[in-house]
């Protein structure tokens, strides 16, 4: 039992850094904008799809294939920005809201039709990866050090690049950072690219280690919220504490109780978070 | 102030009423079908406009209200042998009380915060009915056909549940109109212009979310009830569609949030729009992506929606057109 | 006494944004608050408007602690405001504005029973042409002129105003103030908060000075604007110095 318990908890945070890379573009969205963005879900699978066909169609490695749909989203995300966000970026939530959610929409609708909703999946095994009792599986313990790898250079990103320092100035106060001579234009769409990027990246992380199918966005986009929240809607590195938290949870829990319970519990303490201390476990920006 | 006929009202129930007898008199069960479909949108669409139009809480997971309303009253109806009607009931006073006990939660959370809290609440209770036997867990629950001989068979029971859809239609449509043109409307209106300005003079600011919360959950716990009485079997998936309540939405704010017109306008084109995509050849696969060109579109330059347009461009029109 | 302020104290984490403030207020007198920026004054009027409580004293409203209460009891009371930046409810019309105040106010109208005040107050702060526009419409004087109306339409029997003058020109002010006394004639007795000088001294009865929270003077016009503390503290505004000086 003990054993079965540390095997779970591990993975559960192993997987945690995946969570939270999957969050912390929603998180970062929202803390330099306001933004909730509903889009957040399909970016995730066009992330696995990107993976799976570079996979399977170049044979390139995942891990590189990722890079370059990392690419491809920050670029994904200027261009929704352009298109949906920036004019409603000043109006009430509703409109942004409702905005990223015709994006939304429009992936799905496209999606759907081209990939169809049967299940993909891709085939890169990488063996176990044995840490005394415990045996996890090779690919999800490179997504997670992938993961972690790319939480660090968001951090370095933010914290020691100018362009990070400007996103940071954004968020605190869009008017003052105005008047010291940033373009809040720039950073915005700059700001959702890094997040439609992280999307992606989240997408084809877990690509590697699940089947997955147009839809898998859906329901990782729910989990988002909750670790938005969770940590604190803004704060990055909330996101990847949310993110540990839900996989600690994830893993711990169906060793005591049906899995069916796991949302229930999830989206129970999201409410309860929400309600008790909006703020999250870090604090939000505010 | 001349002495009001109340015109707008009028306008909005001859289309309604005038829309539904049209099955009545040709006969054609399809087209009742059809209409069914656009009479449950009208509703619950009216319904959200009490909380989203005129108090200004965008709630992300309003669908939550249909299903669990829907899951009481067909467990009344169901496993305890309740009457229609009363099961109906049971079904919108089970809704109303869930929307005010979460009320005293989550209502005095502002904007994100609150829509965020609707999405979670909404999830959390699709995931807990899976888990409840009582409720059939996650095969849902099905009726005994017999059940339908106590309304004169299958057939009249379809026009029943027709006719009883409409009523409560009705009623929503004529409710929503009266609270717009009340003190209470007008209380509501202040808080969703600034809530702080409007507690300073004197709106009981939570007393009045409290109420418009759980009048906008009332009815579509109601239309759930029947609609699931229809369908013969109510499954957590088809309760609590998330798809649902963003629909919900896009229909309030493509016909005009607000207005009382509008829910009714936007959910009629929504439907019918939905319907043609779905059955053109060159639209169904992608019917989504259309629905979200269309409302990125209206999100974008017209986010009064229809009758909001219509009242600001055409003046004269204000006294009709609600 | 319609108002008592007794020994009000209010600390927002470590600063002390009023400290001990005490004074009656009699009806019908027009009292000026007057004070540099950020002596308290907007923060006085939350804590008599019962928007936040006291952490020290207590505040009496027509012989009422309103402590503990929601805000909104203050209106229904008999209590009404203008706040400082204008918050007019944007998409509703000046109309509806004013029958907001009218309907919540001391009276409680019903929508049909307020009609005639809500003209009345309209006409009486000069919006008559404007009543069916959109209150996001108006100009920042019109605005004024609806916190006003909204206010007035609520049949307060105190009247706190924040800063009503600000923004207008000398004209529109010489108006404002003849519509401030007409309201007092009415019997309601107002607070003003005020920075333009002359006026505040012109149309007050009496004058509370606040420096940091505290009272630092209670006077007529002509004592308080030759009160060596109030000049000192003015001092560090030499413009409102000079103002009070050449009275």
């Amino acid at each position: 039992m003990f054993e079965n318990l540390l095997a779970s908890l591990t993975d559960g945070l192993v997987i945690g850094f995946v969570y939270g890379v999957t969050a912390m573009g929603l998180t970062l969205i929202f803390g330099v904008m306001n933004v909730i963005n509903l889009s957040h879900g399909p970016v995730i699978a066009i992330g696995m799809f990107g993976v799976y066909f570079l996979f399977s169609s170049l044979g390139l490695n995942p891990y590189l294939a990722i890079i370059l749909v990392a690419v491809i989203g920050l670029l994904a995300g200027i261009l929704i920005y352009l298109v949906a966000v920036n004019r409603v970026i000043d109006a009430p939530e509703l409109s942004s809201l409702l905005a990223t959610f015709s994006v939304n929409m429009m992936i799905l609708g496209v999606g759907t039709s081209v990939f169809s909703t049967s299940p993909r999946n891709v085939d890169f095994a990488m063996g176990t990866v044995n840490l005394g009792p415990i045996n996890l599986t090779g690919t999800r313990v490179a997504a997670g050090v992938a993961a972690i790898v790319v939480t660090a250079a968001l951090y370095y990103f933010l914290y020691r690049t100018r362009a990070g320092k400007h996103i940071r100035a954004v968020s605190d106060n869009r008017e003052a950072a105005e008047l010291m001579g940033i373009s809040s234009f720039r950073v915005l769409a700059l700001s959702f690219g890094i997040g439609t990027m992280l999307a992606m990246i989240a997408g084809g992380l877990i690509a590697t280690y699940l089947p997955f199918t147009i839809l898998s966005g859906e329901p990782l986009m729910a989990k988002s919220f909750v670790i938005v929240v969770l940590g604190g809607l803004g704060n990055p590195l909330g996101a990847l504490l949310g993110g540990l938290v839900l996989g600690a949870m994830e893993g711990i829990v169906p060793v005591f109780m049906k899995m069916t319970w796991v949302p229930v519990i999830e989206f129970g303490l999201f409410v309860l978070i929400l309600v008790v201390r909006p703020a999250g476990l870090l604090g939000a920006k505010e | 102030m001349k002495r009001t006929w109340y015109p707008g009202l009028w306008l909005i129930l001859a289309i309604v009423i005038g829309m539904a007898i049209i099955p009545a008199i040709t006969g054609s069960a399809s087209l009742r079908e059809t209409i069914f479909t656009l009479l449950l949108a009208v509703g619950l669409a009216s319904s959200l406009n009490i909380l989203l139009g005129y108090t200004g809480y965008v709630s992300f997971g309003h669908i939550v209200f249909f299903g669990f309303g829907g899951y009481v009253g067909f467990y009344l109806l169901s496993v305890q042998g309740w009457h229609l009607a009363l099961a109906v009931a049971g079904g919108g006073l089970a809704s109303g009380a869930l929307a005010f006990l979460l009320g005293k939660a989550i209502l005095k959370l502002r904007g994100a915060y609150f829509a965020l809290a609707t999405l979670g609440i909404n999830e959390a209770m699709r995931s807990l009915i899976i888990n409840l036997d009582t409720f059939g867990g996650p095969l849902g629950m099905n009726l005994n056909f017999q059940i339908y001989r106590d309304y004169g068979g299958a057939a009249q029971a379809l026009w029943t549940t027709y006719w009883a859809i409409l009523g409560l239609v009705v009623a929503v449509v004529v409710i929503s109109y009266l609270v717009k043109r009340s003190k209470f409307g007008l209380g509501l209106m202040a808080v969703r212009e600034d809530q702080d300005a409007a507690e300073v003079m004197g709106v009981a600011s939570a007393n009045a979310k409290t109420w418009a919360f759980v009048l906008s959950a009332a009815f579509p716990g109601m239309l759930g009830v029947l609609f699931f009485f229809k369908n013969g079997n109510i499954e957590p998936v088809d309760a609590f569609p998330l798809v649902k309540s963003i629909e919900m939405i896009v229909m309030v704010m493509l016909g005009g949030q607000g207005t009382v017109l509008g829910p009714v306008l936007g959910a009629l084109g929504y439907e019918r729009l939905r319907g043609f995509l779905l059955t053109s050849e060159i639209f169904k696969d992608v019917h989504l992506a259309v629905a979200g060109v269309l409302l990125l579109v209206i999100v974008l330059f017209i986010p009064s929606g229809a009758v909001g347009w219509i009242r600001s461009r055409f003046h004269s029109l204000r006294g009709v057109v609600e | 006494m319609i108002l008592q302020v007794k020994g009000v104290s209010k600390f927002f984490g470590g600063l002390r944004a009023l400290n001990e403030v005490d004074f009656d207020l009699p009806e019908g007198m027009i009292l000026g608050l007057i004070g540099p920026n950020g002596a308290g004054k907007t923060t006085l009027f939350n804590v008599i408007g019962n928007v936040f409580s006291p952490d020290q004293g207590s505040i009496l409203f027509q012989g009422e602690d309103l402590v503990g209460r929601p805000t909104y009891m203050a209106s229904r009371l008999g209590m009404a405001r203008t706040h400082q930046v204008v918050r007019p409810l944007n998409d509703l019309s000046v109309r509806e504005n004013v029958m907001v105040g009218a309907c919540f106010g001391k009276v409680g109208f019903g929508l049909r029973g307020a009609a005639s005040l809500v003209d009345e107050t309209i006409d009486f702060v000069g919006l008559s042409e404007s009543r069916e526009n959109l209150a996001a419409s108006l100009n920042v004087s019109q605005k004024k002129r609806l916190e006003l109306a909204r206010a007035l339409a609520s049949q307060p029997d105190l009247l706190l105003l924040d800063e009503v003058l600000a923004g207008l020109n000398q004209a529109e002010i010489a108006t404002m103030l003849d519509k401030i006394r007409e309201v007092r004639e009415r019997g309601v007795t107002i607070v003003m908060i005020e920075h333009v000088m002359q006026a505040v001294m012109g149309v007050s009865d009496r004058i509370v000075v606040l420096d940091y929270g505290e009272m630092i003077g209670d006077g007529t016009p002509a004592e308080v604007s030759k009160d060596p503390k109030v000049i000192e503290a003015y001092l560090g505004d030499p413009d409102l110095a000079e103002e009070m000086l050449g009275d």
